[in-house]
């Protein structure tokens, strides 16, 4: 620490020429100290990194302690100050490999801590500018550095990789190189911007920053991100993970010495087609057009509503860092960045990602080895499809072989397009597919350790497939309900182990769609729980636990939400309008299209079901509009008709004319005061934060984290405000409650603001989230 | 006089054949009580098992092993097969009547000649009377054509069976695009002009790009040389070491040919051309030659190279084997007893070459033998790093205990007991014909230096590996 704090005020007495003679012997003293604390410290403190020699060249490891991944804390930053400085004045070596020891991690970003902790704009600044300055000097190194990458590479461990003179990555499927600083709401703030186009082509670069998405290794290879690839090995005579670390090492010192031979060179032979881009983009006005093309498509696709991308391009106008003028203004951008509220909220959606990922129930007593799900319809496959790709021995069972084959068929499907994308082979997916057999009857079930009923959303229906499984499975064995709204206390009636019956409410497409929420009674015991969470997990599912009731918390947020789309539709706003206002406010869907997507008679059944519970806070449009859209056949993308038309082939869709008269007949005045457009995104989106802090207020969440997570990646509530409870701590809950009040005055009680809700108001200082 | 003896108990009823296995074993194991009193002391005596026929090699013979293109390229497999089933005629004199079956080993398959074992021993003169197959099991196809063989004999359904292999690598079939073969055949049904004009307007110019047989395997799609260098990375084998072994195998090779021990080779007469007698793929270097060599694989930086490698060859070799009764009856003096032997499979990506290190303590304990047992090891060297890797498996504790399921490690074989003289790396591989190499190599220098247990292991693609004990014949 003590060298850290030296440092830069021995910079400080550098650049202070009149005081230079003045301060000559100080100097030398300070020096002199820091050198020796340095020294000191390499020894006895210096945890994150280790550091030995190799004939002339130095092995740099990296292993942060107490953790799973690496990532550039300030402690690391300082330390691989250290080490480069020896490294740099060591007349000894010549080169250097930079490589973590830790399984399946290199460098996994920036501490997100660190940035969290930064109360203001400076301070992230002069995280940044640090960061440059020595990446900077890395990359300016006489000596070779050769990069040796295995595991994920991301972020600033990206940034300090492409400031290395050299890249070797070991092509393992968790070897990913990314700059997913946009995804958090900020920019690469040390260097990617202006580094990455150089190396990578403008296309490529924009394409990695903007969409914050992970770069294989064989793909980095083409691409010219890493320069050698290394292949995983299997057993020798140690652990195969220790072992392909040491042989990456191995390689990685044959061409640091390579290259402080000059035996390698560190240039690439690019293409023809490469070569003739990079002449085009060096062109001043085809660069301009370019970027101002990026743009506008940014532009487009965010709605403004998220400023990093945009500032992304910006910044990577700058000019190649090449003197400390420089630095400054792309940092000063990045502290912005990082104050800004979508940052915060995209950081509090990244962190209770992280929570949601983690069983707080404990390892479930017998881990599920088979698994069977009743039912081969849309949602049943989908649960087949995540679970046999992960190795989990599933049983799909229906009634008749052509809804069983086309279940089956919809498994090979989802499993067949990944060998289209490469990222599966022809041989993997068919040992997946093994894993799934399909049948009509019962045979097998008496060796299932869980059972998923995906059957259609109709009580007799679910009671009758409950008792049947429950006459053929082990006693151990978990009963778990797919259903979105049939509350699981109900479907639980029939059984004869109530305690081992449990709700797992898949999204679709289950494939895509990262959420699962977990339905527990009262009577679920805390170990089914545990196998539900653990089975999830394994399915690669994000995962919410709520108690159970009317529409749990996903569905029960959406429906008075749903009811006030209809509202609005009845009041003269036509669909186009309403999903373009839905859409800029941040909904992934337009507020009619999701209606179509859901399907008509689900969105009827639902909003029945749950009006019938909870009064007249669920009120509000007419079902009426359902109903005779139910009459008509216009039950939405699965008819071909809802508010839209929708055609096989057709991107472009069209209203559906014949709503007019349906929308004619329902028609109500609209009230002038609550119909500007901002008051219209308001009323559905205060709607649905009102009823998801009820739910917390009623216990069917146990954490905010969990509500906003089960909203951004269930319901697509705008990532940009981080969930409903986000949203109330970054925007005040006194402006929520205000909005509320208002359309309460002109529309009742729905739009009573629910006690939480008030208290967060009444008293500024409580958050949700600390 | 023994077979003598012998012979007229054959041929009595078949009461007495047991009498027969009761008297034959005092006889062969008083001279193996010498033989083991003259080396060391065996953990057994023999490995003839109660109730089970003894089964024998009488002999073998392989045609010259030539690399791919050279002599042999204008040939077709069963031409290579059958001189190698005339050589064994002719070295044997077997009655060809006395044949019972005929089993080939072959990897790449001419499609021509599918069951290439019928088409050569039909083409060898052997009589249209005896069946013929032929199996596939990657570089172990001709252990799997012997042990078939063996099986055979034990269950009692035959008494004199040839089983070989032949691998021809200077063709290969190469086939049209699927795309093509569909426009073809589809083309072979259509009935009228206009049915035909159709298909072929379908014809797109790629549709001529040809299909290559598989270099790499299916399940992986990694090729052989490529797993057998991360093979010697995962054990930390460095390309000194492997060179230095390939070298070793050039020597021993050129030395056993120059002494004139490599005694199954068969002189053939290829048509149109030279007779050729020796194999063509020894080529000692020295150190520096070989460090000069780019890797062949995993470039720039790996360690297989072509010279520690084995090379594409052209080749085929038959052995004849008999129950033992049938050979004394006949009056053979047989070279060698097939004793256990064991098929083991693994992970074919990361453990493709290693069967030898799951195979051999395996049969050993099947067979009731220590690795001091053992008097002279023959084992596939597919590649040197892979010979080594399997050397550093069976001597690690660790390897054993974590991917084996042992308590220990399975012990080192002796080198100076290992491919005395040569193995694949020099002397060449012809996938399907390797096998009975091995076994003839083991068989004849058990009897050149007097050992009593010869052990033949390999590796084969689709990460599978094979062991087998070979007794030699009391003298």
């Amino acid at each position: 620490r003590v060298g850290h704090d030296l440092a830069p005020e021995q910079q400080a007495t550098n650049r202070n020429s009149v005081l230079k003679i003045i301060n000559c012997e100080i100097r030398f003293l300070t020096g002199y100290i820091c050198r020796s604390f340095t020294r000191s410290s390499a020894l006895l403190t210096r945890t994150h990194i280790n550091y030995g020699v190799r004939g002339d060249v130095a092995v740099i490891r990296i292993n942060s302690p107490n953790s799973k991944v690496n990532t550039l804390s300030q402690e690391l930053h300082s330390e691989f100050m250290e080490v480069m400085n020896e490294v740099w004045s060591s007349s000894q070596i010549r080169s250097a490999v930079l490589i973590s020891t830790k399984p399946g991690c290199f460098i996994a970003g920036a501490d997100l801590n660190m940035l969290n902790s930064c109360t203001t704009s400076q301070e992230v600044t002069q995280i940044s500018q640090e960061a440059q300055k020595m990446f900077e000097k890395l990359e300016k190194s006489t000596k070779p550095v050769v990069a040796a990458i295995n595991g994920s590479c991301l972020g600033g461990g990206l940034e300090l990789a492409i400031s290395c003179q050299y890249r070797i990555a070991t092509k393992d499927k968790k070897t990913v190189l990314g700059s997913p600083e946009v995804l958090l709401g900020i920019l690469p703030g040390a260097g990617a911007t202006q580094r990455l186009p150089k190396m990578v082509g403008i296309p490529a670069a924009f394409d990695m920053m903007l969409t914050g998405r992970g770069i294989r290794a064989d793909r980095a290879k083409k691409m010219g991100l890493v320069d050698q690839l290394v292949e995983p090995l299997g057993p020798g005579v140690k652990p195969p993970e220790e072992r392909t670390i040491e042989y990456l090492e191995e390689v990685a010192i044959t061409f640091a010495k390579g290259l402080a031979d000059k035996k390698i060179t560190p240039k690439r032979d690019k293409g023809l087609v490469e070569k003739l881009t990079s002449y085009a983009l060096s062109i001043p006005f085809v660069r301009q057009q370019i970027y101002k093309k990026v743009e506008e498509k940014v532009r487009k696709q965010t709605k403004g509503l998220y400023p990093a991308p945009l500032k992304i391009i910006d910044v990577s106008l700058y000019p190649i860092l090449q003197h400390l003028s420089c630095f400054f203004p792309l940092s000063r951008t990045f502290g912005e960045l990082a104050m800004t509220k979508e940052s915060k909220a995209l950081m509090g959606l990244y962190r209770g990602q992280t929570q949601c990922k983690k069983n707080k129930f404990g390892a479930p007593q017998k881990e599920v080895k088979q698994l069977a799900v009743l039912g081969a319809g849309l949602m049943g496959a989908g649960i087949a499809q995540v679970s046999v790709d992960k190795g989990l021995q599933t049983i799909l069972k229906d009634t008749t072989l052509p809804a069983l084959g086309r279940g089956q068929q919809q498994v090979f499907k989802g499993l067949n397009d990944k060998v289209k994308k490469k990222t599966l082979t022809s041989f993997e997916r068919d040992a997946m597919f093994s894993n799934l057999i399909g049948q009509l009857d019962y045979r097998g079930f008496e060796k299932a350790d869980m059972v998923i009923e995906a059957v259609f959303e109709d009580l007799n229906l679910k009671h009758r497939v409950l008792k049947e499984a429950e006459a053929v499975i082990p006693d151990h064995c978990v009963f778990a309900s797919n259903t979105s709204a049939l509350p699981i206390g109900e479907i639980a009636t029939v059984s004869k182990r109530p305690e081992k019956v449990i709700g797992m409410h898949y999204f679709s497409p289950v494939d895509k769609m990262q959420l699962l929420e977990i339905i527990t009674t009262e009577k679920t015991s805390k170990d089914t729980t545990a196998s539900a969470v653990d089975v999830g997990l394994r399915q690669g599912k994000v995962i919410i636990v709520v108690k159970d009731g009317p529409g749990f918390y996903t569905t029960r947020c959406l429906t008075p939400m749903m009811s006030e789309v209809i509202r609005i539709l009845q009041e003269g706003v036509g669909p186009k309008k309403l999903d373009s206002l839905t859409t800029s406010f941040g909904f992934p869907v337009g507020a009619a299209t999701l209606v179509d997507e859901v399907g008509v008679d689900v969105a009827k059944h639902v909003a029945e079901n749950l009006g019938k519970e909870f009064g007249e806070r669920f009120a509000g449009g007419s079902l009426e509009m359902l109903q005779q859209m139910i009459s008509k056949g216009f039950l939405g993308r699965k008819s071909g008709k809802g508010f839209y038309i929708y055609q096989e082939g057709v991107k472009n869709k069209n209203l559906n004319s014949d709503m007019d008269s349906i929308l004619a007949s329902l028609k109500m005045p609209s009230q002038p005061d609550v119909s500007s457009d901002e008051d219209i995104q308001y009323r559905l989106v205060t709607r649905f934060v009102n009823e998801a802090i009820l739910c917390l207020q009623e216990g069917v969440l146990a954490t905010p984290t969990e509500g906003d997570i089960g909203a951004v990646f269930g319901l697509g509530f705008p990532p940009c405000l981080g969930g409903p409870f986000h949203f109330v701590d970054l925007y005040g809950a006194q402006k929520i409650v205000d909005r509320l009040r208002k359309y309460e005055a002109a529309y009742g009680k729905q739009f009573t603001p629910c006690q939480l809700l008030v208290d967060h108001a009444n008293n500024p200082n409580k958050k949700f989230y600390q | 006089m023994i077979s003598l003896l012998t012979y007229t108990l054959k041929n009595l009823p078949n009461t007495s054949k047991w009498a027969l296995r009761f008297c034959m074993r005092p006889l062969s194991s008083s001279s193996q009580l010498q033989a083991a009193a003259a080396s060391q002391t065996k953990s057994k005596k023999t490995l003839a098992k109660p109730n089970i026929r003894n089964i024998v090699v009488v002999d073998g013979v392989r045609t010259p092993f030539l690399l791919s293109g050279t002599s042999y390229k204008d040939l077709m497999p069963h031409d290579l097969a059958r001189a190698a089933l005339s050589g064994l005629l002719h070295r044997t004199s077997v009655p060809k009547d006395v044949v019972d079956y005929i089993i080939f080993g072959t990897v790449i398959q001419e499609v021509k000649t599918s069951n290439v074992a019928r088409e050569a021993a039909l083409g060898a003169g052997f009589s249209d009377k005896t069946p013929a197959h032929t199996v596939t099991m990657a570089c172990i196809s001709s252990n799997q054509a012997m042990t078939t063989a063996v099986g055979l004999i034990a269950s009692g359904q035959c008494d004199v069976v040839v089983a070989g292999g032949v691998e021809l690598m200077s063709d290969i079939p190469i086939r049209h695009s699927r795309k093509m073969r569909k426009m073809m055949l589809d083309l072979n049904k259509a009935k009228t002009l206009a049915q035909r004009l159709s298909i072929i307007s379908k014809f797109r110019l790629n549709f001529l790009s040809p299909e290559l047989p598989a270099v790499s395997e299916f399940s992986t799609s990694e090729t052989m040389g490529h797993s057998a260098d991360r093979l010697a990375a995962a054990f930390a084998i460095s390309r000194e070491e492997q060179d230095e072994y390939a070298l070793r195998s050039h020597s021993l090779a050129k030395k056993a040919q120059d002494e004139g021990l490599l005694s199954d080779v068969v002189p053939f007469k290829v048509p149109g051309r030279d007779t050729v007698t020796q194999d063509n793929g020894i080529r000692p270097s020295s150190l520096d030659q070989m460090a000069k060599l780019k890797p062949a694989f995993i470039k720039p930086y790996g360690t297989v190279t072509a010279a520690n490698s084995s090379f594409l060859t052209d080749g085929a070799s038959a052995v004849l084997i008999m129950a033992e009764e049938k050979a004394l009856a006949m009056g053979y003096k047989p070279k060698a007893y097939l004793r256990d032997f064991m098929y083991v499979s693994q992970d074919p990506k990361d453990q493709l070459l290693l069967g030898p290190t799951y195979a051999t303590p395996k049969v050993l304990e099947k067979a009731g033998l220590t690795m001091n047992d053992i008097d002279v090891f023959e084992f596939h060297e597919a590649f040197s790093g892979q010979i080594l890797a399997n050397l550093k498996a069976m001597d690690s504790d660790w390897f054993a205990q974590n991917y084996m399921g042992r308590k220990a490690k399975v012990g080192l074989p002796p080198l100076e007991k290992f491919n005395n003289w040569g193995g694949s790396l020099s002397l060449g591989h012809p996938f399907g014909a390797t096998g009975c190499r091995l076994v003839m190599a083991a068989a004849n220098r058990l009897r050149k230096e007097g050992g009593q247990y010869g052990l033949v292991a390999a590796c084969a693609a689709g990460g599978q590996g094979h062991a087998m004990i070979v007794e030699a014949y009391p003298k």
